[in-house]
């Protein structure tokens, strides 16, 4: 594990960050945070942007320092390297994008206790090398992102008729909008959909392989 | 006057906290335990009564520590690191006090209070806080009535999963699908209150 990884190594921790351990419909981790924002897509891009920033960048750090930190202050030190990766997202909104910064209100700084961050430093950057942490970082942040793509377009679909603010076709003239999609049960609802399809379609393929 | 107001104030903040904006169901802080740690009422029930006790004092402390600490240092983008930080030695300082002092409380509340350390919604809490501008007493008043609502959840969904063991459920959907299925349907009943403070 020491070289730097192969193709082949690479593209097994991309394909297990997106599919296999998804963190959303696998492990069911760390949604507290960024459910929230799930019911403009927009809001969703900008917040699981952020969060992809952070655990890759979070990874790789924890990944550099883990032979210089002792091992009873770790949870600390990947907190506190957490933390400054999130105050950087949460100056660059305030600076660059005001509304977008009180539209997420605290959910930006929520980020800071998202489990899957904390969950992969400590399962896999504190354990591996440099640049496969960083990738699977960035792959769990990207699988992730997909759910909570997949649920935000459907909530403000069906619950604004718009895509991105932009008005659909057939949902903006001839839809009755469902205006509990947008409000959080909404949210719960779409979510454990998401989840039974596919956990369907992974329990299939499972039986495939047998 | 502005006594009788300042206290309907707060009775208002305590009742929308544990109401109308439940922290767990329509703020969506607190899920991962929410998830993992409901299948008994018990447990439920003991995580609850720390997560009260924890989000009280932490939001007393954070607001203390916001408005005389990193306000006039001007450090306000600090404030994650500084509630973190709080919140994470009032939980150590807590378990050592009750190891010390009751061990009975310790054996029922103690395996709970380092969970909570992550827990999303202590840290959700002083962040509403603050962006809310309440005052050290709203403060006080929204943490605890926060804490008391997501009991009530964890509580209830306790006893519901309880009653779905018997019950046939499709695969896919089994453990955490229908959790949030149910949480859905919680949260429909919640937002029924929503009236109640409109009507004043």
């Amino acid at each position: 594990m020491a070289v730097a990884t192969t193709k082949n190594e690479s593209q097994e921790i991309i394909l297990q960050g997106i599919w296999k351990d998804n963190p959303i419909f696998r492990q069911v981790l760390g949604i507290c945070s960024t459910l929230a924002v799930t019911n403009l897509v927009l809001n969703t891009i900008v917040m699981c942007t952020a969060l992809t920033f952070t655990t890759t960048l979070s990874s790789l750090t924890i990944s550099l320092m883990r032979n210089s930190t002792p091992r009873r202050i770790r949870m600390m030190v990947q907190t506190l390297v957490i933390a400054f990766y999130v105050i950087l997202v949460d100056i660059f909104l305030k600076a660059y994008w005001p509304e977008m910064s009180t539209s997420l209100g605290p959910y930006v700084g929520l980020i800071i206790t998202n489990c899957i961050i904390m969950g992969r430093c400590e399962a896999y950057a504190g354990k591996y090398p440099a640049i496969p942490s960083a990738i699977d970082g960035f792959f769990m942040g990207v699988g992730y992102s997909c759910i909570l793509l997949i649920i935000s377009i459907i909530r403000e679909l069906i619950g604004m008729g718009s895509i991105l603010g932009i008005p659909m076709p057939f949902f903006s003239s001839h839809w009755d909008k469902w205006i509990i999609m947008v409000m959080p049960p909404g949210a719960f609802f779409t979510l454990a959909l998401v989840i039974w399809m596919f956990r369907t379609f992974q329990k299939d393929e499972e039986d495939d392989k047998k | 006057m502005t006594n009788s107001n300042e206290f309907i104030n707060i009775v208002i903040i305590c009742f929308s906290s544990i109401f109308t904006g439940n922290i767990l169901l329509s703020y969506f802080l607190g899920m991962c335990p929410f998830i993992a740690v409901s299948k008994e009422v018990k447990t439920a029930f003991g995580l609850g009564m720390a997560v009260v006790f924890v989000l009280t004092f932490t939001c007393l402390l954070n607001w203390l520590t916001y408005h005389y600490i990193l306000i006039p240092f001007q450090l306000e983008f600090f404030r994650f690191i500084m509630f973190i930080i709080t919140i994470a030695a009032f939980v150590q300082f807590v378990e050592m006090v009750l190891e010390r002092y009751s061990p009975l409380l310790y054996t029922n509340l103690g395996i709970f209070l380092p969970l909570i350390t992550v827990n999303c919604a202590i840290l959700g809490a002083s962040l509403f806080m603050v962006i809310r501008d309440y005052s050290l007493v709203g403060s006080v008043a929204y943490g605890f009535g926060s804490g008391v609502g997501w009991m009530l959840a964890i509580v209830s969904m306790a006893g519901i999963r309880k009653r779905l063991v018997i019950n046939k459920i499709p695969k896919g959907l089994q453990g955490p699908g229908i959790t949030l299925i149910i949480a859905g349907m919680m949260a429909l009943a919640f937002i029924g209150f929503t009236g109640v403070l409109q009507g004043q």
